[in-house]
């Protein structure tokens, strides 16, 4: 509420700034812009750039910067046998602290008290520290500004290059993610094969992360061989290929090559719909729709079908990849050159023979590429797995029995825990990592593939 | 020469017809099997909407019984000037029950009797509780009020529980059903529009249980998203297409958003857990966070639409602009991008209602509890519609699952509603150069 207070002022006085900026270029000026180098606007957005940037960044480091400082600062204070407890007892401790302070909860035991009562001191303290460093470098900021403005001052070009500064700022954002997303990856899974090698975990065939919950059970140590969920993931993402490939294809083929446009403006949008719907929606879908149906189909035909099958996720994870297949195989479909096309009829084909013996050797490579990033679409996709498909861990290839897939394992280690340091939740950073990877080096063969393709007739 | 072709033409004529037919035929068939392929995935598609619609229609409505309720001090408890927190505190649900009694006079055994205000919700109470907090002057008066059915009632009403309990899965007993219908005879028990389910948050309880706190939830998160991802994704991609060099670090960051729109959103939720959480301390389940994860999951999509919008603004435009004295930035806010302005927004649109029905990055920041109250802020714990729908379907309980196809029903409106004004938009403003 404070900090909002301080950010309208703030705002407030950025917007007096610029009519001040603006006011005093045009009275400089005598009311003709044209003996400005800059519009007057430009004036205006000098001195409230001036106000407002500094003081902005200044509330922002304060913000980054604060919870550390002030818990080593409460911290400090603590009486020698609390901070004796050990980390985790400490880490508990200043959690009730800060509910103390904030929520106005009761206190445990005095020393929480007495700390809470330091954290809201201090807390209050360097807010009114922050607010009127804050304010003072807004106001100088101001004066300082106002007091450049001449009618030659080149303050376009001045804001201007703050302009640009900013728009690299943004664009380097994009990099900052994939920088973040790789390095804690990587650090929690570098903690992760500090208690589980990684050669077990690559290729140790039996998973069962839950015994690890405690470190004084039987069998504490859990089993980490993630290859039932590769096997798994494979078998699924398998299922979902033989059901979208083809029927994306050929809905490819008929949408590109035999439908009037009017047909293909109504088939093209409604098929597009299945990759607008949620996954959540799939996944329900497949648990309480298809599962039933496909068990009581099975069981009529003598067969045990889980409910939880991998067929059962696989045909829907490949309804929802269907246009997804098709939008890319038709792109490529129609950039094959007319002349092969017609070449072909004058040869005297048909239509699906020329579709077959000239277009699609003619566009596989563009098709390959699509496949493989369906296929990096199946193995990364969450939601359909977690609700249809089994968490026990189990190798087999038997499409009517229940597999789990690394999505759904990471799903089940992390949600409702908060601890970071079992062995247990960081097994999913791990095979995060190697989806991560898995993925990635998916998607950087596949837009090789198309880019070379395209480039064949360009 | 000519008596050659002849002798040889009427056999060759013959082979070329018959092959000519088994190749017509087979151009048949390939048609047929591309139109079967459009056919299947449309059809899926129909099966899906159709059972989902089918299932989920029922929750809109709910069983009610009309009772008249006497508002008697001393069933509840409280004096009739008693404060805000005494009448807060009244047994409404005794109020309740003894109005469904008052109904049935010669009914009056303590079995029976408990076993009709099982009829009613346990909720029921909550209502009136309302009124009177609404007008404490109601307390001695009596009116005709339409209170909520438990749930086997409101099942065995709309036909998923069998009304004979000789059935095996019948909740309820001869007696309950023989009450039901009297009940139903007199006009007092029908199925009425639930506005609970539009305007309340979460409950165990699925007459309780409304999809307002996640509908709340996905607002903060999708709105976070919005006021993040658009101008970040529009600066990036200004910046890409009208300013930066041909060089090693913009190959760079292209490549780096090219990729980042194919990772798997999960990785988005991992790095939301392992960064946002874990490092910068922000609260779990927030829809601030997962207006955060949304963002860096989102952000590629904008960018690619905003750079494609940018791309279609002609360079004559650019030349004129610049021709006429503005400098490179004036260009690009004063003509470029407001020619390209239709095109973002409707990028920016599709990106929003992708947010939207993500769920499985939400799960890693903790969205996935339970909460009753609705948010009031983005920094309160809070969960968003798809979530709410997986939750749903995780409940064991046969009332849940037509709460799950209705909250399915909403967010596929919300979604349709986006994507439709995303369509609106382009064809009022697209524009052919």
């Amino acid at each position: 509420m404070q900090l909002l207070t301080l950010t309208v002022v703030l705002l407030l006085l950025t917007s007096i700034g610029y009519r001040l900026g603006r006011g005093k270029a045009l009275a400089m000026a005598g009311g003709s812009p044209r003996l400005l180098h800059s519009l007057p606007r430009y004036h205006g957005y000098f001195v409230a750039l001036w106000c407002g940037l500094p003081a902005l960044l200044v509330v922002t480091v304060w913000l980054a910067a604060e919870p550390s400082l002030v818990r080593h600062l409460v911290e400090a204070a603590l009486p020698s046998d609390t901070l004796a407890l050990g980390d985790e007892r400490l880490n508990l401790l200043y959690n009730e602290v800060r509910n103390v302070a904030r929520y106005g909860m009761t206190a445990s035991s005095p020393v929480v008290e007495a700390a809470a009562q330091r954290y809201s001191e201090l807390r209050a303290t360097m807010f009114a520290a922050v607010a009127g460093l804050a304010l003072a470098i807004a106001s100088g900021g101001l004066a300082f500004a106002y007091s450049r403005i001449k009618t030659e001052l080149r303050t376009r070009n001045r804001v201007e290059s703050v302009v640009r500064v900013f728009l690299v700022g943004c664009s380097t954002v994009a990099i900052f993610t994939t920088v973040g997303i790789v390095l804690s990856l990587l650090f929690e899974s570098l903690r992760f094969f500090q208690s589980v090698s990684v050669f077990e975990f690559l290729f140790g065939t039996s998973w069962s992360p839950q015994m690890a919950i405690r470190s004084d059970q039987v069998g504490s140590s859990g089993a980490f061989g993630a290859v039932p969920l590769f096997a798994g993931t494979a078998l699924i993402s398998l299922i979902a290929m033989v059901v979208a490939v083809p029927l994306g294809l050929l809905s490819a083929i008929y949408m590109a090559e035999y439908a009037a446009p009017r047909f293909r403006a109504i088939a093209k949008p409604l098929l597009e719909i299945l990759a607008g719907i949620p996954t959540v929606v799939y996944g329900f879908f497949a648990a309480l729709s298809v599962a039933p149906m496909v068990r009581d189909l099975g069981a009529s035909m003598g067969l045990s079908i889980a409910s939880e099958s991998a067929l059962v996720a696989g045909v829907v994870m490949g309804i929802m990849i269907i246009p997804f297949v098709s939008s890319l195989s038709d792109d490529i479909i129609t950039a094959v050159p007319n002349n092969l096309r017609e070449g072909s009829y004058g040869l005297g084909a048909t239509k699906s023979e020329t579709v077959k013996q000239v277009i699609l050797p003619a566009a596989l490579p563009g098709i390959v590429g699509g496949v493989l990033l369906a296929v990096s679409r199946a193995i990364g996709e969450t939601m359909i797995v977690v609700m249809a498909a089994g968490l026990s861990a189990n190798l087999t290839a038997n499409p009517f029995e229940a597999v789990t897939t690394v999505t759904v394992q990471i799903v089940t280690l992390l949600v409702g825990d908060q601890e970071f340091d079992s062995p247990k939740t960081l097994a999913a950073f791990a095979l995060g990592l190697v989806l991560f990877f898995v993925t990635l080096a998916l998607n950087i063969v596949a837009l090789h593939v198309v880019r070379k393709y395209r480039e064949q007739y360009d | 020469m000519t008596e050659m072709v002849e002798q040889t033409s009427a056999p060759a004529a013959e082979a070329v017809a018959s092959r000519l037919k088994r190749r017509y035929a087979a151009e048949r068939r390939f048609q047929f099997r591309g139109m079967a392929a459009i056919a299947i995935a449309l059809g899926f598609l129909a099966l899906l909407l159709v059972s989902i619609v089918s299932k989920g229609m029922t929750a809109f409505t709910q069983t009610q019984i009309q009772v008249e309720v006497t508002f008697d001090a001393g069933i509840l408890g409280v004096a009739p000037g008693a404060d805000k927190e005494a009448l807060a505190a009244g047994d409404y649900l005794g109020l309740a029950k003894a109005a469904l009694w008052a109904r049935f006079p010669d009914v009056t055994g303590r079995v029976e009797r408990r076993q009709m205000a099982a009829l009613l919700s346990p909720s029921a109470g909550d209502s009136l509780r309302e009124m009177v907090q609404a007008d404490p002057s109601l307390i001695g008066a009596t009116r005709k009020v339409w209170l909520p059915a438990a749930d086997s009632v409101d099942m065995t009403n709309k036909g998923f529980l069998p009304r004979d309990p000789k059935v095996e899965g019948a909740r309820l007993n001869e007696a309950q059903l023989a009450w039901m219908g009297t009940l139903e005879t007199g006009n007092v028990l029908s199925k009425r529009f639930n506005w609970k389910f539009i305007t309340s948050g979460d409950s165990r309880d699925p007459t309780q249980a409304g999809v307002w706190g996640a509908v709340v939830g996905s607002f903060y998160s999708v709105l976070v998203t919005l006021l993040l991802s658009f101008p970040l994704g529009v600066a990036t991609a200004v910046y890409l297409e009208e300013f930066a060099p041909k060089n090693r670090w913009t190959d760079l960051i292209e490549v780096n958003i090219n990729n980042l729109a194919a990772v798997p959103s999960i990785v988005f939720g991992l790095l939301g857990l392992a960064v946002f959480l874990a490092v910068f301390g922000l609260p779990r389940s927030a829809p601030m966070v997962g207006g955060l994860v949304l963002t860096l999951m989102t952000l590629p999509t904008i960018i690619i639409a905003a750079r494609a919008a940018l791309k279609a603004v002609p360079p004559s435009i650019r030349e004129a602009a610049l021709g006429m004295g503005s400098s490179k930035l004036q260009m690009v806010t004063d003509h470029v991008l407001p020619l390209a302005l239709p095109g973002i927004l409707t990028g920016t649109i599709l990106g929003m209602a992708r947010a939207l029905g993500e769920s499985a990055p939400l799960l890693m920041i903790g969205m996935v509890a339970f909460i009753v109250d609705i948010p009031g802020g983005p920094m309160d714990p809070a969960t968003v519609l798809p979530v709410q729908v997986y939750l749903w379907a995780d409940s064991s309980e046969r009332a849940f699952v037509e709460k799950t196809s209705a909250a399915i029903i909403v967010l596929l409106l919300f979604l349709a509603a986006m994507n439709l004004a995303a369509i609106l938009l382009r064809k009022k403003f697209e524009r052919r150069w």
